[in-house]
């Protein structure tokens, strides 16, 4: 029996470390060809016309364009209005112009030698400043209470502009896809993605199918962190197009370049916060303006910007809030779904507002944070009432106990102006953070999602979801549920693979939402089929019998497996499923409209404390230690909680620190994991985790979401230690030397007594620095 | 044109250009799908093997290299005495969506080999060629240097 908060084993490991486990570009079919994609190379052009010269093309070569589309040209997410292939128009560099395939990998490559195209290259827009002029794909405003009232009141007005950049999901494993149509006219895929149903729904309305001719299987899935939410179902499409063009079964597996080029990545933001004060340090308005970079399409933009608006207040009070959030459009690849989901960008602004505002009235990041911070009870700008896992002080409170931050960041302030020369500086951060876990506002509602469990013929229980293990361990958290549900033992729960031809549509694996909303469903799927067996042997025992650990016990303690009983159960009265669907309570209402009401059932809570070392020569700012105080509920699987922490806490750090997508003219200088630089391990600090475990009603087994909440408190915390430690204030990340050193040789700095804006070494002399660095 | 070399400690031969990637000559010609491709431009280290016991980027060898010289992949390493690490490395949360896997066990394996009680700092160094983007590296450490300080 394997209990939960226990560690077993992860089922895939073993797989994953001997190298048998099946990733999609392992998996050939027979007569397979092989899919690439033509991209144009321009930010903004008019298409004037597409030639396939295939006397130039290896023998055989297919190919298709828009004109060749067996339906609408859009990928079904939100809406279609993303194409599958662009027609008379290219809006981004990378953006697929035309498919080709051939026998091999290296023969489809050359094959895109075959095509011409003339292009007729159009302005592009390239910064948010310019897309302001433009209408935006979405906007949303969130206001509650009198703003007005409370700034003309307030002793204090703070106002920051803090900026975020691109992203790249950098998965290990390159967006990969397998299409075949079977005989009769099937279409089946094989691919790596977070969402089976989501690609089954844009792959019905692409090609024209009734549900059950298209069938979308996962295979195991080499990482994803939201990049395989939405991009898969337009790869699915293409491989899918190529396949019917060729009557073969087609691979399309990116290499890196292409996969940086063109999927989605994390939208960039600014964010300009003014912010009213009373004397004594209490937030008594929050006035807010959210500005995203959406790329060409909107693809999942309007839900990412809806959980920005809903996180932008951080976890704090508020009497009064008034935020505008608009998503614009530019002439990039598209951005969309990466863990955090607009979460990380806001409340990056809004820890860094604290910041601002604790250092004008001389409070220490502890202290305001500490005068503001959401209690059990308190409302959030959305009129939630906070329920009594709210434990935004208890992270607070526990990570000061374990860090001794106040004192650290005191005496590091105070050392900062008189560092020797030439020493490292070190600095602490400190972050405050909350994720709201599941789908936003109604979604859940809407879903209704599904879990099946049924009996098979041997009496072990099959459970059927459509959630794909990209990493996180949801294939070693859900039996641990449902035996922990059913009192059932390890073998007698199986999981069916994600495929759309068995299971249902439980919903996308994304939003934190697996464990804490599938996890609940599995739990009361598996405890109906229990109990159905149990009340069967019952009646004919004419006795109430008990189940532990796999085995049916009677009053005297004689025992039977539970999966003879059930086996015979199931001899005599046919197939037993259960499906119970999703419903969320209902207190949990929200106004889309208003933006009002219970946005989320609840929320994950945390506190980082970040230390860096800042190289006075080279300013590359290295974190050193963090301590990640989170409190997710109740942990499933302990080990494979805290790997989510340590995991999305050193994301969140690259994001912070290194990882910058670099456009010129809106073409990549940096599509390369050479230039595209991510935490190595000798970048990463040691990372430690305490969960602050505390049950909650609403999960299975007392566990909220987790998979997110990481994302969002690292950046801040490694920001506010940088400013520790240099005086630097950054307020757009990734916080490169080249940021760095062109705060220190600004005005940008905090004020000195002793020495005045300049490098922290000797070596950068002063004209040197008064020149100017690029950033 | 035929290149023979030990893989795995088993004599093979593989009969493609000599410019061929390895990774793909092991990936495409002899099945062992376990070495992974992560970048193609030897920047992940998904694709490691050993050759002659030292770790490489299978993508940056060409096949002609191998002539004569002793390969392993993770599949090798596997089947052998590494058996312990692996189960250790998958307790401690070394592994998560798995695709850097392979790279990082054999890279690991090979500091094992030369050092069997690595402190955290030798870990991080030997390691610092492979890319993880799932586990921020800590899971993978605890399973190469348990008794370093914690």
């Amino acid at each position: 029996m394997i209990g939960i908060g226990e560690s077993p084993p992860r089922p895939d490991g073993f797989a994953k470390v001997s190298g048998s486990a099946r990733y999609v570009d392992d998996v050939s079919l027979p007569g397979m060809w092989h899919g690439a994609t033509l991209r144009s190379p321009h930010p903004h052009a008019r298409i004037r016309s597409i030639r396939f010269n295939a006397a130039k093309a290896p023998e055989g070569a297919v190919c298709v364009t828009a004109a060749d589309l067996p339906g609408p040209n859009g990928v079904q997410l939100l809406d279609d209005g993303w194409p599958i292939l662009a027609d008379g128009f290219s809006l981004h560099v990378g953006e697929p112009i035309a498919l080709v395939a051939a026998p091999t990998r290296l023969a489809a490559r050359q094959a895109l030698a075959a095509f011409t195209v003339e292009y007729e290259p159009l302005d592009p827009i390239l910064t948010l400043e310019a897309a302001e002029t433009l209408p935006p794909l979405y906007e949303l405003r969130l206001e509650n209470g009198d703003v007005e009232a409370a700034f003309a009141a307030a002793e204090h007005v703070i106002e920051g502009t803090w900026r975020t950049g691109h992203q790249e999901h950098i998965y290990i494993e390159c967006n990969g896809m397998i299409a075949s149509f079977e005989n009769g006219g099937a279409l089946t895929l094989l691919g790596s993605m977070q969402c089976p149903y989501y690609v089954h729904k844009a792959l019905t309305h692409a090609f024209q199918l009734p549900e059950d001719k298209v069938r979308v299987r996962a295979s195991v899935v080499g990482g994803g962190f939201g990049g395989k939410e939405d991009f898969p179902s337009a790869l699915a499409i293409h491989a899918g197009l190529l396949a019917r063009a060729c009557g073969r079964p087609v691979k399309m597996i990116y290499d890196r370049h292409e996969d940086i080029v063109s999927t989605s990545k994390r939208h960039p933001a600014v964010v300009c916060h003014r912010t009213a004060v009373s004397a004594d340090g209490r937030l008594l308005a929050l006035d807010a303006e959210i500005l995203m970079d959406g790329g060409a399409y909107k693809t999942l933009s309007p839900v990412v910007l809806s959980r920005a608006l809903l996180h932008c207040f951080g976890p704090y009070r508020w009497p009064s809030v008034r935020v505008r959030g608009k998503v614009l459009r530019t002439h990039t690849a598209p951005n969309s779904a990466f863990r955090g989901f607009g979460a990380p960008q806001v409340e990056f602004a809004i820890e860094r507002q604290m910041d601002r505002i604790g250092r004008e009235l001389g409070l220490d990041p502890y202290e305001i944070r500490d005068r503001n911070v959401v209690e059990p009870g308190d409302r959030l700008p959305t009129g939630q009432i906070l329920d009594a896992s709210t434990s935004a002080r208890l992270c607070l409170e526990e990570v000061e106990r374990r860090t001794g931050f106040r004192r650290r960041w005191k005496e590091l302030e105070e050392a900062r102006d008189s560092a020797a020369d030439g020493e490292p500086r070190r600095g602490i951060g400190l972050s405050l953070y909350f994720h709201g876990a599941g789908f936003t506002g109604n979604g859940e509602r809407k879903m209704r999602s599904p879990v099946t469990a049924r009996l098979l013929e041997d009496g072990r229980i099959e459970v059927l979801t459509a959630m794909t293990d990209m990493g996180q361990g949801c294939a070693a958290v859900f039996p641990q549920i449902a035996m922990a549900a059913g009192g059932v033992g390890a073998d007698d729960v199986i999981f069916a693979e994600p495929d759309t031809g068995d299971v249902p549509d439980s919903g996308p694996t994304v939003a934190s939402r697996t464990t804490m909303i599938v996890g609940g469903l599995i739990a009361r799927t598996v405890a109906e089929l229990r109990d159905r067996v149990l009340a069967w042997r019952s009646a004919s025992e004419k006795e109430n019998l008990s189940i532990r650990e796999g085995w049916i016990e009677n009053a005297s303690g004689r025992a039977e497996r539970f999966r003879d009983a059930a086996r015979r159960y199931r001899e005599e009265t046919g197939p037993v499923e259960v499906t119970i669907h999703n419903e969320p309570p209902e207190w949990q209402t929200f106004d889309e409209s208003t933006y009002r009401g219970a946005a989320y059932p609840t929320y994950a809570w945390g506190a980082d404390v970040v230390e860096v070392e800042v190289d006075p020569d080279t300013l590359a700012a290295r974190p050193v230690q963090v301590t990640a105080v989170c409190e997710v509920g109740r942990a499933i699987h302990k080990t494979l909680c805290a790997g989510q922490i340590e995991g999305g806490t050193l994301q969140a750090l690259g994001w912070a620190l290194m990882e910058e997508i670099k456009l010129q003219d809106g073409r990549y200088l940096n599509d390369r994991l050479a230039t595209y630089i991510i935490p190595t391990a000798k970048d990463s600090p040691r990372i430690d985790v305490h969960l602050l475990e505390r049950s909650w009603e609403g999960g299975p087994f007392g566990a909220k979401g987790v998979g997110e909440l990481p994302m969002d408190g690292g950046a801040p915390a490694a920001v506010q230690a940088i400013e520790n430690a240099t005086g630097a204030l950054v307020n757009e990340i990734p916080a490169t030397p080249e940021r760095l050193m062109k705060a220190l040789g600004s005005s940008n700095v905090l004020p000195s007594e002793t020495s005045p804006p300049g490098p922290l070494s000797s070596e950068a002399g002063e004209g040197e620095r008064r020149r100017g660095i690029p950033s | 044109m035929k290149t023979t070399f030990s893989l795995n400690g088993q004599p093979a031969e593989a009969d493609a250009h000599p410019m061929e990637r390895l990774l793909d000559v092991l990936r495409e010609h002899l099945g062992l799908t376990g070495t992974k491709e992560g970048c193609g431009e030897g920047e992940c280290g998904a694709c490691t093997v050993l050759m002659d016991g030292e770790p490489v980027l299978s993508c940056l060898v060409p096949l002609f290299q191998c002539e004569g010289r002793r390969i392993e992949t993770v599949e090798g390493i596997a089947e052998g005495p590494a058996r312990e690490f692996l189960e250790r490395f998958v307790a401690t949360g070394g592994v998560q969506c798995g695709a850097c896997t392979p790279g990082i066990v054999v890279t690991a394996w090979a500091l094992l080999q030369r050092n069997g009680q690595p402190s955290r700092e030798e870990a991080r160094e030997a390691l610092a060629g492979n890319l993880c983007r799932c586990t921020g590296y800590e899971g993978i450490l605890r399973a190469l240097a348990p008794e370093a300080e914690r």
